[in-house]
């Protein structure tokens, strides 16, 4: 590395941070709607991706009908994104209503269950849109990168999302922590017998509770068309490392969930930038294996009885 | 699915003897006017009656390859029904036995074992990825069957059973780095692929050519596992690195994100040179045009490529196949493949295989949509080298083509 | 005593009767050699090769509780295996003379390797080849399950430990491709010791030899689980905690049916090595993984021969759906994951178990009429056996 000014040096490290930072906005922003609600019943949703998929096509089809009208292509995303949103939500509730609530005591089994439904609903996209890639366009105000200094860029689009991402995690917390909906959500989640005992439609805040994460989801997927490909199969891409952020965090904590989606995002962009991709997510993968098998409760621990 | 073809082939040999039979006679040459008995054609027990032959074409129509085998399945078909119109080969109609390899590689070798021995084509048509095509390299061999086989690869592979119709790696990458060195002035450059055999393998005789035959500068390495989709960190390397060229070779979901994210991080054709080889018209209908245009792809076919040939082959294929299909360099060498063969039989008298196997040697065809091509005795083409340069609209202009190159799988010195 | 004791729950435990083997081994011995010509038998036997893994589902599923999206893994070791040792014996220094260092596989040439690895070496006896098929299967499952169980890590964590790990040996064997054969794994393969196994007679001989393995491991599975073993582990399957307060350590039970599952898995995947002719990553993934476990509860997670029957029908019906209906098999088998799970989730073993065994009622009854009346003559035994 020799040959550069520290100046250069510093923009570098600027730059290389941010990439964490915005890996760690995409992996929490799909990792939210899934430590939900394996945090709410202990459900995996296989199915994940694909209702960020769902999101996805949602903002392609904005794409292409608001794209048609003038001056409205800068700003069909913000439309799009309480679309994908509403979508997802919809289809999570469906969802919920036809398949998950029959299998909440045999959790191994919804994982099954959702499996077969990612396969159903990726050849539904492949039917409906082609199997074919497509490309959504990205608005104008969102390409290229933003420069403070002349050596430093940042992506716009990454700061979008970051943007976005914490937005929705605030959503999220005030939703939990300071809504009427949110104390029904954590007392199901503390003692689901006694929150029935005193008149909390416990299936009522399971379905929502479901259809949410998988709206947030259609969220992630809405936020991603611009970073990465939309096709029938995207949402795989993002699964196994998905389920690791909630299962390291510590299954229902929405602490544990940000500061385990925030290390590995940090840990394995840093290896990345020096040991290569390949390698780095060998060893991410690794490494947060073996932190679980040290501390199987995840980094943060929710203090409940099971 | 094979009584469906010869109900259909059947109405076409009722048409092709009632109507076009006497124009047809007229026009082709003595010896399709008597066309061969098929004992003298057909000593090996293949599928060949007096006026019909069956071949394969064995591609992925389901799981994750169909996306990138469709216009290769497309493109064979089309040839195969232009040949027909034009009165077949050695008078006998083409049926094809459309097979599906499923993506699944032990499903590509069993599909070619039933289509060399239940079938007995006397030719396949298909394979798209490396890996499907090392598995039915078994069984063709054993079998002695013929396969052609349309996708630029990585070379290390010269095999008696197999027609070569796309690029060795070489083809696609030396002639493209020498561009990159005498006309963008390159001195240095930065390889980046997924992590496997081909883009390895070309980033290995990329890397050799550009430090040890022009004496440039390789000054950084990286390969993202398949399915990688943050770049940011693999881009903020490049940037500490400074190439004059990034030389990428990123495949499937990576590539859009790579480009996406590239384009997002301020990098752009106005600041950086980019030539790929993993980038044809397929791709970028996911990537989007304007996160490509300004850099540029090496292949030898590109969809706007302006000669009579292939004026005609874009509108046959546009008419056959929907106005909105794209064709990308995989594509065209697919198209290829029944056109050769034709040419093999006719030259060979023969239908057998190893009678096509040894006459393919040298065959040419002028009537290629990418200009003329020529086969090597090593069984691969002699094919240009072409540099397209990306437009918004996703078509791309050449702005530079090679002399014929000469394929070369086993490259001196490039091991 | 003892060997008594243990030819009557060879022939008469709870877990899969002799009788359902028995019929097992009829269809894929005689039925389906009869049926099929050797393109389909060939096909027959690659299915097979999916059954040992799907048996060893049952067991550490079914049985144990233990659900692992990472079985590929033991497949993909055991097929590696044999991989290399026929690698090696098909690069011998005449046929790779054109290569720059003859004598080693073809891939490792290509990768400026110029001799073969330490972890190649052993490879080149069959004899270490086998012992490394049975033993390191097994072995990988031991550290997996030793670091997990003893840590208690089980449930939906352990899935998705299993699914990663599988997903980090995929990146690993395509990254490391001058030691693996990368993403187009190790290929052409040809003979075993000098003989032939591509041709007809070694198909037949191969397809027979994977059976015959694979009602060995189904009466090894069966045995396993008519022990006093097999009822602790349905026990804390249940409910592990009792188990572990009546003072047993349950994560061995774990670990062990986990190794017995691996070690069938791997035996399996050197078979497939040995009837298709090459060994990919494709067979380690996520995707074959997660196909591993639905043969077994399409077949029924309870039931061994079940696994058998769920990958021979399922494989079956994606060869022929697929090909005429492409689309409509993504639908249909995502629908089979949904409806066995929702309705059968004892998979097709349950519907035999419901309906099925009435057929059969007629037969038992004369049978124990016949016995009744001959029970004197055999008085003595069975007061041997209680």
């Amino acid at each position: 590395m020799s040959g550069f000014s520290s100046q250069e040096l510093l923009a570098i490290f600027a730059m290389q941070g941010f990439a964490g930072v915005s890996f760690f906005s995409v992996l929490l922003l799909m990792a939210l709607g899934l430590a939900i609600i394996y945090g709410q019943m202990r459900v995996i949703n296989m199915a994940h991706g694909e209702f960020m998929v769902i999101g996805a096509y949602a903002t392609y089809l904005c794409s292409i009908t608001f794209g048609a009208l003038p001056g409205m292509m800068d700003y069909y995303l913000f439309i799009a994104i309480p679309i994908a949103f509403g979508s997802a939500f919809i289809v999570g509730y469906i969802v919920e209503l036809a398949l998950i609530r029959h299998l909440y005591h045999r959790p191994l089994d919804t994982l099954l269950a959702t499996w077969g439904l990612a396969l159903i609903m990726q050849q539904g996209f492949r039917s409906a849109f082609g199997a074919r890639e497509v490309s959504v366009a990205v608005p104008g105000w969102l390409r290229g990168s933003y420069r403070p200094t002349m050596m430093i860029d940042i992506p716009l689009n990454g700061i979008a999302i970051l943007v976005l991402t914490l937005l929705v995690t605030l959503g999220v917390w005030w939703f939990l922590y300071r809504s009427r909906w949110g104390l029904r959500v954590r007392c199901t989640t503390a003692n689901r017998d006694m929150s029935g005992a005193v008149g909390i439609n416990t299936k009522r805040v399971d379905r929502i509770t479901f259809a949410l994460g998988c709206g947030i989801a259609g969220i992630a997927g809405a936020a991603f068309t611009t970073i990465s490909s939309t096709g029938p199969t995207s949402g795989s891409l993002y699964i196994v490392d998905t389920f690791l952020v909630v299962v390291f965090g510590g299954a229902g904590s929405l602490v544990g969930t940000i500061a385990s989606a925030f290390s590995i995002a940090q840990a394995q962009s840093l290896m990345e930038f020096f040991l290569g991709s390949s390698m780095a997510k060998v060893l991410t993968l690794l490494t947060v294996i073996g932190i679980l098998l040290i501390r199987p409760e995840g980094l943060i621990a929710s203090k409940v009885r099971r | 699915m094979m009584t469906k073809y010869t109900k259909l082939s059947q109405l076409r040999r009722l048409l092709i003897t009632g109507i076009a039979a006497l124009p047809i006679a007229i026009a082709m040459s003595s010896h399709v006017l008597a066309a061969p008995p098929t004992a003298e054609v057909n000593t090996t027990g293949l599928a060949v009656t007096d006026d019909t032959v069956h071949v394969g074409i064995l591609h992925s129509l389901t799981g994750t390859m169909a996306i990138s085998e469709t216009g290769s399945v497309e493109a064979e078909q089309l040839a195969i029904e232009q040949i027909n119109a034009q009165g077949g080969v050695l008078g006998r109609q083409i049926v094809p036995i459309i097979e599906d390899g499923a993506s699944d590689w032990p499903t590509f070798a069993d599909r070619t074992r039933k289509l060399l021995t239940q079938d007995n084509v006397p030719a396949i048509f298909g394979a798209w990825t490396s890996a499907s095509r090392k598995a039915m390299l078994p069984v063709l061999e054993r079998e002695n069957g013929l396969l052609y086989y349309p996708t630029f690869y990585e070379g290390l592979e010269e095999s008696p059973n197999v027609i070569y119709t796309g690029q060795e790696a070489t083809q696609q990458i030396l002639a493209g780095i020498n561009w990159a060195w005498n006309e963008q002035e390159a001195r240095t450059f930065y390889l980046i692929g997924s992590d496997y055999i081909w883009p390895r393998t070309s980033m290995k005789i990329a890397r050799i050519h550009i430090e040890e035959v022009l004496g440039g500068e390789v000054v950084g390495e990286d390969y993202a596992p398949l399915g990688h989709t943050s770049f940011g960190s693999n881009i903020n390397r490049i940037r500490l690195r400074r190439p004059d060229v990034i030389f990428a070779a990123v495949v499937g979901g990576s590539n859009v994100a790579w480009f996406r994210q590239l384009n997002a991080a301020g990098i752009n054709s106005e600041n950086q040179t980019l030539l790929t080889i993993s980038v044809t018209e397929d791709e970028v209908l996911g990537i989007g045009g304007e996160n490509v245009e300004g850099f540029y792809s090496s292949m030898k076919y590109f969809q706007s490529l302006d000669n009579d040939n292939n004026l005609a082959f874009v509108e046959a294929f546009k008419e056959r196949w929907g106005e909105d299909s794209v064709i990308g360099d995989v594509s065209q060498a697919a198209y290829l493949g029944p056109w050769l063969w034709k040419a093999g039989v006719e030259k060979a008298g023969s239908f057998d295989v190893d009678a096509v196997s040894a006459a393919m040697a040298d065959i040419e065809l002028t009537t290629a949509p990418e200009g003329y091509v020529k086969v090597h005795p090593n069984r691969h083409l002699w094919s240009k080298t072409r540099i397209g340069r990306w437009n918004e609209d996703g078509q791309a202009t050449v702005v530079w083509e090679s002399d014929l190159v000469e394929p070369n799988p086993f490259p001196e010195g490039y091991q | 005593m003892n060997i008594m004791n243990s030819l009557y729950r060879l022939f008469q435990g709870r877990h899969g009767s002799l009788g359902s083997i028995l019929l097992l081994a009829i269809i894929l011995m005689v039925v389906m050699p009869m049926m099929f010509d050797i393109y389909r038998l060939n096909l027959a036997g690659r299915y097979l090769t999916y059954a040992f893994v799907a048996l060893g589902l049952v067991l550490c599923w079914g049985y144990g509780g233990i659900l692992s999206l990472g079985q590929g893994i033991f497949f993909g070791i055991g097929g590696y295996a044999m991989a290399m040792f026929l690698k090696i014996e098909a690069s011998d220094p005449v046929s790779t003379s054109i290569q720059s260092t003859p004598g080693i596989p073809d891939f490792m040439d290509w990768n400026r390797l110029t001799e073969l690895p330490w972890f190649w070496v052993p490879f080149n006896s069959l004899t270490l080849t086998i012992i490394a098929v049975l033993v390191l299967p097994a072995a990988f499952a031991y550290l997996i399950g030793f670091a997990m169980f003893k840590r208690r890590v089980s449930g939906v964590y352990f899935a998705i430990i299993t699914q990663a790990l599988a997903v980090v040996l995929t990146i690993l064997i395509i990254g490391q491709q001058g030691y693996t054969g990368g993403i187009n794994g190790i290929t052409d393969l040809r003979t075993l010791h000098g003989w032939d196994i591509r041709d007809d007679s070694a198909r037949y001989l191969l397809y027979y030899l994977n059976a015959i393995l694979l009602i060995g491991c189904l009466l090894i599975g069966r045995w396993v689980l008519n022990c006093k073993y097999g009822r602790i582990l349905s026990a804390l399957r249940d409910k592990e905690d009792r188990v572990r307060f009546s003072g047993y350590d349950v994560a061995n039970f774990k670990i062990f049916i986990f190794c017995l599952a691996a070690f069938i898995s791997g035996i399996g995947g050197a078979m497939f090595t040995l009837q298709v002719g090459f060994m990919s990553p494709s067979f380690i993934g996520i995707v074959p993984s997660i196909e591993f476990v639905i043969f077994a509860a399409v077949g029924g997670r309870l039931s061994l021969v079940g696994g058998v029957y769920g990958a021979l029908i399922v494989s079956f019906a994606k060869t022929m759906f697929a090909e005429a209906y492409p689309q409509l098999w993504q639908f249909l088998i995502g629908a089979v994951f949904i409806v066995v799970v929702l309705v059968l989730p004892y998979g097709l073993a349950s519907v035999y178990g419901r309906y099925g065994r009435r057929l059969f009622t007629p037969v038992k009854d004369w049978f124990s009429k016949r016995k009744a009346n001959s029970s004197g003559a055999s008085a003595g035994l069975k007061e041997k056996r209680s």
